[in-house]
Protein backbone atom coordinates (compact mmCIF):
# COMPACT_ATOMS: atom_id res chain seq x y z
CA UNK A 1 0.00 0.00 0.00
CA UNK A 2 2.93 2.56 0.64
CA UNK A 3 3.50 3.61 -3.00
CA UNK A 4 -0.66 4.01 -3.03
CA UNK A 5 0.20 6.10 -0.48
CA UNK A 6 2.72 8.31 -2.24
CA UNK A 7 0.34 9.02 -4.80
CA UNK A 8 -2.48 9.80 -3.14
CA UNK A 9 -0.36 12.30 -1.34
CA UNK A 10 1.15 13.60 -4.15
CA UNK A 11 -2.40 14.17 -5.89
CA UNK A 12 -4.11 15.75 -2.90
CA UNK A 13 -1.15 18.56 -3.49
CA UNK A 14 -1.43 18.81 -7.39
CA UNK A 15 -5.28 18.75 -7.70
CA UNK A 16 -6.15 22.34 -6.48
CA UNK A 17 -2.50 23.64 -8.11
CA UNK A 18 -4.35 21.96 -11.59
CA UNK A 19 -7.79 23.66 -10.73
CA UNK A 20 -6.22 26.86 -10.14
CA UNK A 21 -4.35 26.74 -13.03
CA UNK A 22 -7.18 25.97 -15.20
CA UNK A 23 -9.50 29.23 -14.10
CA UNK A 24 -5.58 31.23 -14.34
CA UNK A 25 -5.88 30.03 -17.75
CA UNK A 26 -9.43 30.63 -18.86
CA UNK A 27 -9.69 34.49 -17.34
CA UNK A 28 -6.35 35.55 -18.68
CA UNK A 29 -6.59 33.95 -21.96
CA UNK A 30 -7.02 37.64 -23.08
CA UNK A 31 -3.31 38.66 -22.45
CA UNK A 32 -1.37 35.32 -22.52
CA UNK A 33 -1.63 32.20 -24.22
CA UNK A 34 -4.71 30.58 -23.11
CA UNK A 35 -8.83 30.70 -22.92
CA UNK A 36 -12.09 28.40 -23.33
CA UNK A 37 -10.41 24.90 -24.70
CA UNK A 38 -7.56 24.66 -22.67
CA UNK A 39 -8.99 25.66 -19.39
CA UNK A 40 -11.71 23.65 -20.10
CA UNK A 41 -9.35 20.38 -20.58
CA UNK A 42 -7.27 20.95 -18.02
CA UNK A 43 -9.86 21.28 -15.36
CA UNK A 44 -11.40 17.78 -16.79
CA UNK A 45 -7.41 16.42 -16.39
CA UNK A 46 -7.86 17.76 -12.93
CA UNK A 47 -10.93 15.66 -12.22
CA UNK A 48 -9.89 12.57 -14.39
CA UNK A 49 -6.64 12.50 -11.90
CA UNK A 50 -8.66 12.69 -9.01
CA UNK A 51 -10.75 9.77 -10.24
CA UNK A 52 -7.88 7.41 -11.55
CA UNK A 53 -6.26 8.15 -7.95
CA UNK A 54 -9.19 7.61 -5.61
CA UNK A 55 -11.61 5.79 -7.59
CA UNK A 56 -14.79 6.53 -10.00
CA UNK A 57 -17.43 5.83 -6.89
CA UNK A 58 -15.65 9.27 -5.08
CA UNK A 59 -15.37 11.16 -8.47
CA UNK A 60 -18.88 10.61 -9.13
CA UNK A 61 -19.69 11.66 -5.19
CA UNK A 62 -17.22 15.09 -5.97
CA UNK A 63 -18.52 15.91 -9.60
CA UNK A 64 -21.62 13.89 -9.86
CA UNK A 65 -23.41 12.73 -13.39
CA UNK A 66 -26.58 15.42 -13.73
CA UNK A 67 -23.88 18.33 -13.26
CA UNK A 68 -22.01 17.34 -15.71
CA UNK A 69 -24.51 16.54 -18.16
CA UNK A 70 -25.85 20.23 -17.01
CA UNK A 71 -22.69 21.33 -17.72
CA UNK A 72 -22.39 20.13 -21.34
CA UNK A 73 -25.76 21.57 -22.46
CA UNK A 74 -25.58 24.89 -20.47
CA UNK A 75 -22.34 26.14 -22.11
CA UNK A 76 -23.73 25.62 -25.28
CA UNK A 77 -26.71 27.56 -24.47
CA UNK A 78 -25.00 30.69 -22.76
CA UNK A 79 -22.73 30.88 -25.69
CA UNK A 80 -25.85 30.94 -27.88
CA UNK A 81 -27.62 33.08 -25.32
CA UNK A 82 -24.83 36.13 -25.79
CA UNK A 83 -25.28 36.11 -29.19
CA UNK A 84 -29.59 36.55 -28.77
CA UNK A 85 -28.69 38.96 -26.47
CA UNK A 86 -27.23 40.91 -28.79
CA UNK A 87 -30.15 40.60 -30.93
CA UNK A 88 -32.35 41.97 -27.93
CA UNK A 89 -30.08 44.85 -27.57
CA UNK A 90 -30.01 46.38 -31.25
CA UNK A 91 -27.21 44.71 -32.78
CA UNK A 92 -27.03 41.41 -35.11
CA UNK A 93 -26.59 38.30 -33.77
CA UNK A 94 -23.23 37.08 -31.57
CA UNK A 95 -22.78 41.24 -31.82
CA UNK A 96 -20.55 42.35 -28.60
CA UNK A 97 -20.28 46.11 -29.17
CA UNK A 98 -24.20 47.02 -27.89
CA UNK A 99 -23.68 45.06 -24.99
CA UNK A 100 -22.51 47.90 -22.91
CA UNK A 101 -22.44 51.54 -23.22
CA UNK A 102 -18.98 51.51 -24.44
CA UNK A 103 -17.82 49.38 -27.03
CA UNK A 104 -14.63 48.16 -26.34
CA UNK A 105 -15.98 47.40 -22.59
CA UNK A 106 -19.06 45.34 -24.22
CA UNK A 107 -16.79 43.41 -26.45
CA UNK A 108 -14.81 42.77 -23.36
CA UNK A 109 -17.87 41.60 -21.82
CA UNK A 110 -19.12 39.39 -24.44
CA UNK A 111 -15.74 38.02 -25.10
CA UNK A 112 -15.50 36.49 -20.94
CA UNK A 113 -19.02 35.15 -21.48
CA UNK A 114 -18.19 33.56 -24.68
CA UNK A 115 -14.93 31.89 -23.54
CA UNK A 116 -16.73 30.87 -20.16
CA UNK A 117 -19.79 29.00 -22.10
CA UNK A 118 -16.56 27.36 -24.57
CA UNK A 119 -14.74 26.29 -20.88
CA UNK A 120 -17.82 24.82 -19.25
CA UNK A 121 -19.25 22.82 -22.36
CA UNK A 122 -15.52 21.34 -23.01
CA UNK A 123 -14.88 20.40 -19.58
CA UNK A 124 -18.23 19.04 -19.10
CA UNK A 125 -18.04 16.41 -22.36
CA UNK A 126 -14.08 15.66 -21.72
CA UNK A 127 -15.39 14.81 -18.08
CA UNK A 128 -19.18 12.79 -19.18
CA UNK A 129 -16.67 10.61 -21.58
CA UNK A 130 -14.26 9.61 -18.92
CA UNK A 131 -16.78 8.58 -17.21
CA UNK A 132 -19.05 6.82 -19.62
CA UNK A 133 -15.80 4.66 -21.02
CA UNK A 134 -14.69 4.04 -17.27
CA UNK A 135 -18.02 3.38 -16.01
CA UNK A 136 -18.43 0.90 -19.04
CA UNK A 137 -15.16 -1.68 -17.87
CA UNK A 138 -16.87 -1.12 -14.20
CA UNK A 139 -20.10 -2.66 -14.91
CA UNK A 140 -18.83 -5.54 -17.37
CA UNK A 141 -16.72 -6.69 -14.48
CA UNK A 142 -19.76 -6.91 -12.01
CA UNK B 1 12.80 12.84 -34.25
CA UNK B 2 9.05 12.98 -35.03
CA UNK B 3 9.39 10.95 -37.84
CA UNK B 4 11.69 8.21 -35.63
CA UNK B 5 8.54 8.09 -33.08
CA UNK B 6 5.42 7.76 -36.35
CA UNK B 7 7.69 4.99 -37.81
CA UNK B 8 7.75 3.08 -34.90
CA UNK B 9 4.49 3.40 -34.49
CA UNK B 10 3.60 1.83 -37.68
CA UNK B 11 6.14 -1.24 -36.56
CA UNK B 12 4.55 -2.17 -33.70
CA UNK B 13 2.46 -4.33 -32.44
CA UNK B 14 1.73 -4.09 -28.65
CA UNK B 15 -1.25 -1.63 -28.56
CA UNK B 16 -0.23 -0.17 -25.29
CA UNK B 17 3.18 1.06 -26.84
CA UNK B 18 1.21 2.31 -30.00
CA UNK B 19 -0.73 4.75 -27.29
CA UNK B 20 2.20 5.88 -25.64
CA UNK B 21 4.26 6.27 -28.83
CA UNK B 22 1.49 8.62 -29.89
CA UNK B 23 1.13 10.36 -27.01
CA UNK B 24 5.00 11.16 -27.13
CA UNK B 25 4.33 12.56 -31.11
CA UNK B 26 1.66 14.81 -29.62
CA UNK B 27 3.77 16.69 -27.47
CA UNK B 28 6.61 16.83 -29.88
CA UNK B 29 4.48 18.47 -32.42
CA UNK B 30 3.37 20.92 -29.33
CA UNK B 31 6.57 21.29 -28.97
CA UNK B 32 6.93 22.41 -32.71
CA UNK B 33 4.53 24.07 -32.69
CA UNK B 34 6.20 26.67 -29.97
CA UNK B 35 8.94 26.80 -32.12
CA UNK B 36 6.71 28.38 -34.63
CA UNK B 37 5.33 30.94 -32.38
CA UNK B 38 1.85 29.47 -31.92
CA UNK B 39 1.68 29.15 -28.27
CA UNK B 40 -2.13 28.86 -28.03
CA UNK B 41 -2.62 26.05 -30.38
CA UNK B 42 0.76 24.43 -28.45
CA UNK B 43 -0.85 24.90 -25.22
CA UNK B 44 -4.03 22.93 -26.35
CA UNK B 45 -2.44 20.38 -28.53
CA UNK B 46 -0.22 19.46 -25.37
CA UNK B 47 -3.25 19.35 -23.02
CA UNK B 48 -6.01 17.96 -25.14
CA UNK B 49 -3.52 15.50 -27.67
CA UNK B 50 -1.02 14.16 -25.00
CA UNK B 51 -3.75 14.44 -22.19
CA UNK B 52 -7.23 13.66 -23.12
CA UNK B 53 -6.15 11.53 -26.14
CA UNK B 54 -3.79 9.41 -24.23
CA UNK B 55 -6.73 8.87 -21.35
CA UNK B 56 -9.38 7.75 -23.53
CA UNK B 57 -7.33 5.96 -25.55
CA UNK B 58 -5.94 4.18 -22.48
CA UNK B 59 -9.33 3.64 -21.18
CA UNK B 60 -10.78 1.98 -24.20
CA UNK B 61 -7.92 -0.07 -24.59
CA UNK B 62 -8.80 -1.44 -21.49
CA UNK B 63 -12.30 -2.28 -22.51
CA UNK B 64 -11.12 -3.88 -25.43
CA UNK B 65 -8.47 -6.44 -23.56
CA UNK B 66 -5.23 -4.54 -25.54
CA UNK B 67 -5.31 -7.35 -28.50
CA UNK B 68 -1.84 -7.63 -29.50
CA UNK B 69 -2.35 -9.36 -32.88
CA UNK B 70 -2.01 -7.90 -36.04
CA UNK B 71 -1.11 -9.34 -38.79
CA UNK B 72 1.02 -8.76 -41.40
CA UNK B 73 -0.63 -9.26 -45.11
CA UNK B 74 1.50 -7.58 -47.76
CA UNK B 75 0.51 -3.74 -47.53
CA UNK B 76 2.15 -3.06 -51.00
CA UNK B 77 -0.99 -1.08 -52.71
CA UNK B 78 -1.05 1.07 -49.23
CA UNK B 79 1.89 1.80 -49.25
CA UNK B 80 2.09 3.05 -53.63
CA UNK B 81 -1.38 4.80 -52.25
CA UNK B 82 0.51 7.07 -49.65
CA UNK B 83 3.82 7.62 -51.84
CA UNK B 84 2.19 8.26 -54.81
CA UNK B 85 0.07 10.70 -52.82
CA UNK B 86 2.91 11.87 -50.96
CA UNK B 87 4.70 12.76 -54.26
CA UNK B 88 1.51 14.77 -55.64
CA UNK B 89 1.90 16.83 -52.55
CA UNK B 90 5.44 17.35 -53.04
CA UNK B 91 4.91 18.75 -56.69
CA UNK B 92 2.27 20.68 -55.57
CA UNK B 93 4.38 22.29 -52.58
CA UNK B 94 7.08 23.35 -55.30
CA UNK B 95 4.25 26.10 -56.16
CA UNK B 96 4.35 27.58 -52.34
CA UNK B 97 6.17 30.47 -51.36
CA UNK B 98 9.46 29.73 -49.73
CA UNK B 99 9.38 29.01 -45.79
CA UNK B 100 8.45 32.02 -43.85
CA UNK B 101 8.43 35.21 -47.05
CA UNK B 102 7.00 38.33 -45.46
CA UNK B 103 5.25 39.13 -48.88
CA UNK B 104 3.72 35.87 -49.47
CA UNK B 105 -0.34 35.87 -50.17
CA UNK B 106 -1.38 34.50 -46.26
CA UNK B 107 0.12 37.65 -45.16
CA UNK B 108 -0.93 40.35 -46.94
CA UNK B 109 -5.18 39.77 -46.92
CA UNK B 110 -6.56 39.77 -43.65
CA UNK B 111 -4.32 39.22 -41.63
CA UNK B 112 -2.72 43.02 -40.94
CA UNK B 113 -6.36 44.28 -40.03
CA UNK B 114 -6.50 42.01 -37.36
CA UNK B 115 -2.77 42.49 -36.01
CA UNK B 116 -3.31 46.14 -36.11
CA UNK B 117 -6.53 46.89 -35.60
CA UNK B 118 -7.52 43.73 -33.24
CA UNK B 119 -5.85 44.65 -29.96
CA UNK B 120 -7.73 48.35 -30.16
CA UNK B 121 -11.06 47.34 -31.49
CA UNK B 122 -11.60 44.98 -28.88
CA UNK B 123 -9.45 45.41 -25.95
CA UNK B 124 -7.91 42.39 -25.94
CA UNK B 125 -4.02 41.75 -26.13
CA UNK B 126 -4.25 38.36 -27.18
CA UNK B 127 -4.85 38.72 -30.55
CA UNK B 128 -5.46 35.05 -31.32
CA UNK B 129 -8.30 35.23 -28.57
CA UNK B 130 -9.74 38.41 -29.82
CA UNK B 131 -10.07 36.47 -33.70
CA UNK B 132 -11.54 33.29 -31.94
CA UNK B 133 -13.72 34.91 -29.87
CA UNK B 134 -14.79 38.04 -31.64
CA UNK B 135 -14.42 38.64 -35.31
CA UNK B 136 -15.00 34.70 -35.91
CA UNK B 137 -17.27 34.04 -33.07
CA UNK B 138 -19.45 32.39 -35.20
CA UNK B 139 -17.36 29.69 -36.20
CA UNK B 140 -16.53 29.12 -32.56
CA UNK B 141 -20.26 28.66 -31.98
CA UNK B 142 -19.97 26.27 -34.20
CA UNK B 143 -17.17 24.47 -32.69
CA UNK B 144 -18.86 24.03 -29.23
CA UNK B 145 -21.73 22.90 -30.99
CA UNK B 146 -19.52 19.90 -32.19
CA UNK B 147 -17.91 19.07 -29.14
CA UNK B 148 -21.60 19.22 -27.37
CA UNK B 149 -22.59 16.13 -30.35
CA UNK B 150 -19.55 14.41 -29.71
CA UNK B 151 -20.53 14.45 -25.86
CA UNK B 152 -23.96 13.32 -26.64
CA UNK B 153 -23.02 11.05 -29.20
CA UNK B 154 -21.21 9.04 -26.88
CA UNK B 155 -23.67 8.96 -24.41
CA UNK B 156 -26.09 7.36 -26.56
CA UNK B 157 -23.57 4.86 -28.06
CA UNK B 158 -22.05 3.87 -24.60
CA UNK B 159 -25.07 4.72 -21.98
CA UNK B 160 -26.85 1.04 -21.35
CA UNK B 161 -26.02 -0.39 -18.12
CA UNK B 162 -26.47 -3.78 -19.61
CA UNK B 163 -28.82 -5.35 -17.07
CA UNK B 164 -30.00 -7.61 -19.24
CA UNK B 165 -27.56 -8.46 -21.44
CA UNK B 166 -28.94 -12.08 -23.12
CA UNK B 167 -31.81 -9.49 -24.00
CA UNK B 168 -29.60 -6.95 -25.40
CA UNK B 169 -27.67 -9.05 -27.52
CA UNK B 170 -29.81 -10.68 -29.92
CA UNK C 1 17.58 29.18 -50.14
CA UNK C 2 15.06 27.35 -52.10
CA UNK C 3 15.47 23.41 -50.92
CA UNK C 4 16.17 24.33 -47.52
CA UNK C 5 12.68 26.25 -47.59
CA UNK C 6 11.00 23.36 -48.56
CA UNK C 7 12.39 21.28 -46.32
CA UNK C 8 9.81 22.07 -43.47
CA UNK C 9 7.13 21.22 -45.62
CA UNK C 10 8.59 17.80 -47.23
CA UNK C 11 9.25 16.31 -43.23
CA UNK C 12 5.42 17.66 -42.57
CA UNK C 13 4.29 15.35 -45.70
CA UNK C 14 6.64 12.24 -44.70
CA UNK C 15 4.71 12.47 -41.56
CA UNK C 16 1.10 12.98 -43.33
CA UNK C 17 2.07 9.66 -45.54
CA UNK C 18 3.18 7.97 -42.35
CA UNK C 19 -0.11 9.00 -40.74
CA UNK C 20 -2.36 7.61 -43.91
CA UNK C 21 -0.25 4.71 -44.16
CA UNK C 22 -0.88 3.72 -40.54
CA UNK C 23 -4.41 4.34 -41.21
CA UNK C 24 -5.21 2.82 -44.37
CA UNK C 25 -3.19 -0.44 -44.19
CA UNK C 26 -2.91 -1.64 -40.66
CA UNK C 27 -5.85 -3.82 -39.73
CA UNK C 28 -6.68 -3.57 -35.84
CA UNK C 29 -9.46 -0.51 -35.26
CA UNK C 30 -7.06 0.74 -31.84
CA UNK C 31 -4.35 1.59 -34.22
CA UNK C 32 -6.03 3.09 -37.59
CA UNK C 33 -7.67 5.75 -35.01
CA UNK C 34 -4.32 6.72 -33.74
CA UNK C 35 -2.96 7.29 -37.47
CA UNK C 36 -5.92 9.08 -37.47
CA UNK C 37 -5.17 11.02 -34.95
CA UNK C 38 -1.57 11.34 -36.42
CA UNK C 39 -2.59 12.04 -39.75
CA UNK C 40 -4.82 15.15 -38.12
CA UNK C 41 -1.92 16.00 -36.06
CA UNK C 42 0.61 16.25 -39.18
CA UNK C 43 -2.08 18.21 -40.63
CA UNK C 44 -2.24 21.18 -37.70
CA UNK C 45 1.15 21.41 -39.23
CA UNK C 46 1.11 22.25 -42.49
CA UNK C 47 -1.12 24.68 -41.65
CA UNK C 48 0.95 26.51 -39.47
CA UNK C 49 4.37 26.02 -40.83
CA UNK C 50 3.79 28.92 -43.43
CA UNK C 51 1.91 31.52 -40.62
CA UNK C 52 5.59 31.54 -39.26
CA UNK C 53 7.71 34.74 -40.03
CA UNK C 54 11.42 33.94 -38.98
CA UNK C 55 12.42 36.98 -36.27
CA UNK C 56 8.28 37.57 -35.30
CA UNK C 57 7.03 37.07 -32.21
CA UNK C 58 3.80 34.65 -30.93
CA UNK C 59 0.45 37.21 -32.16
CA UNK C 60 0.08 38.55 -28.54
CA UNK C 61 0.02 42.27 -28.60
CA UNK C 62 2.82 44.21 -26.62
CA UNK C 63 4.95 47.22 -26.79
CA UNK C 64 8.22 46.13 -27.90
CA UNK C 65 7.48 43.83 -30.70
CA UNK C 66 6.55 45.00 -34.12
CA UNK C 67 6.29 41.68 -35.92
CA UNK C 68 4.22 38.91 -35.20
CA UNK C 69 3.56 35.98 -36.68
CA UNK C 70 0.00 34.92 -38.52
CA UNK C 71 -2.80 34.84 -36.45
CA UNK C 72 -4.98 32.94 -38.55
CA UNK C 73 -4.09 29.76 -39.25
CA UNK C 74 -3.62 29.57 -35.24
CA UNK C 75 -7.71 30.26 -34.96
CA UNK C 76 -8.37 27.52 -37.39
CA UNK C 77 -6.04 25.04 -35.69
CA UNK C 78 -7.34 25.83 -32.58
CA UNK C 79 -10.44 25.16 -33.93
CA UNK C 80 -9.50 21.81 -35.69
CA UNK C 81 -7.65 20.28 -32.52
CA UNK C 82 -11.33 20.34 -30.92
CA UNK C 83 -12.90 18.32 -33.13
CA UNK C 84 -10.43 15.90 -34.21
CA UNK C 85 -10.48 14.76 -30.21
CA UNK C 86 -14.13 15.23 -30.40
CA UNK C 87 -13.99 12.67 -33.44
CA UNK C 88 -11.61 10.43 -31.63
CA UNK C 89 -14.08 10.04 -28.75
CA UNK C 90 -17.07 9.06 -31.04
CA UNK C 91 -14.27 6.88 -33.03
CA UNK C 92 -13.21 4.74 -29.47
CA UNK C 93 -16.82 4.87 -28.51
CA UNK C 94 -17.92 2.81 -31.72
CA UNK C 95 -14.68 0.37 -31.40
CA UNK C 96 -15.79 -0.18 -27.64
CA UNK C 97 -19.35 -1.07 -28.68
CA UNK C 98 -18.11 -3.23 -31.73
CA UNK C 99 -15.58 -5.19 -29.58
CA UNK C 100 -18.70 -5.69 -27.90
CA UNK C 101 -20.73 -6.90 -30.52
CA UNK C 102 -18.21 -9.42 -32.74
CA UNK C 103 -15.84 -10.06 -29.70
CA UNK C 104 -12.49 -8.73 -32.15
CA UNK C 105 -11.13 -5.04 -32.98
CA UNK C 106 -9.49 -6.49 -36.03
CA UNK C 107 -10.75 -5.72 -39.29
CA UNK C 108 -10.33 -8.32 -41.11
CA UNK C 109 -12.26 -10.92 -38.70
CA UNK C 110 -14.85 -8.50 -38.39
CA UNK C 111 -15.78 -8.57 -41.70
CA UNK C 112 -15.48 -12.67 -41.87
CA UNK C 113 -17.87 -12.40 -39.25
CA UNK C 114 -20.06 -10.12 -41.06
CA UNK C 115 -20.04 -11.88 -44.30
CA UNK C 116 -21.25 -15.97 -42.53
CA UNK C 117 -23.89 -13.90 -40.69
CA UNK C 118 -25.31 -12.28 -43.99
CA UNK C 119 -25.08 -16.03 -45.31
CA UNK C 120 -26.46 -17.45 -42.51
CA UNK C 121 -29.52 -14.95 -42.84
CA UNK C 122 -30.09 -16.08 -46.31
Amino acid sequence: MKHYLVLRVIAKLLIPFMLLFALYVQFHGDFGPGGGFQAGTIAAAAVIFYALIYGLPNARKVVPSWLVEAMIASGVLLYAGVGIAGIFLGGNFLDYFVLSADPVAGQLRGIFWVEAGVAITVSGVMLKVFYMFAGRGRDEAE
Amino acid sequence: MMAVAVVALARSRNLFSVVVLGGIYSFLMATVMVALDAVDVAMTEAAVGAGISTVLLLSALHLCKSEEAKPLHRPWLPLLLAVATGAMLVYGTLGLPAFSDPAAPIHTHVAPRYINDGPRETGVPNIVTAVLASYRGFDTLGETTVVFTAGIGVIALLRRRRRNRDEEEQ
Amino acid sequence: MSTAGYFAYWVTIFLLMAGLYILIARGNLIKKLVGMSIFQTSVYLLYIAPGKLIGGTAPIFAEQFKVYSNPLPHVLILTAIVVGVATLALGLALVVRIREAYDTIEEDEILALDDKLEREKE
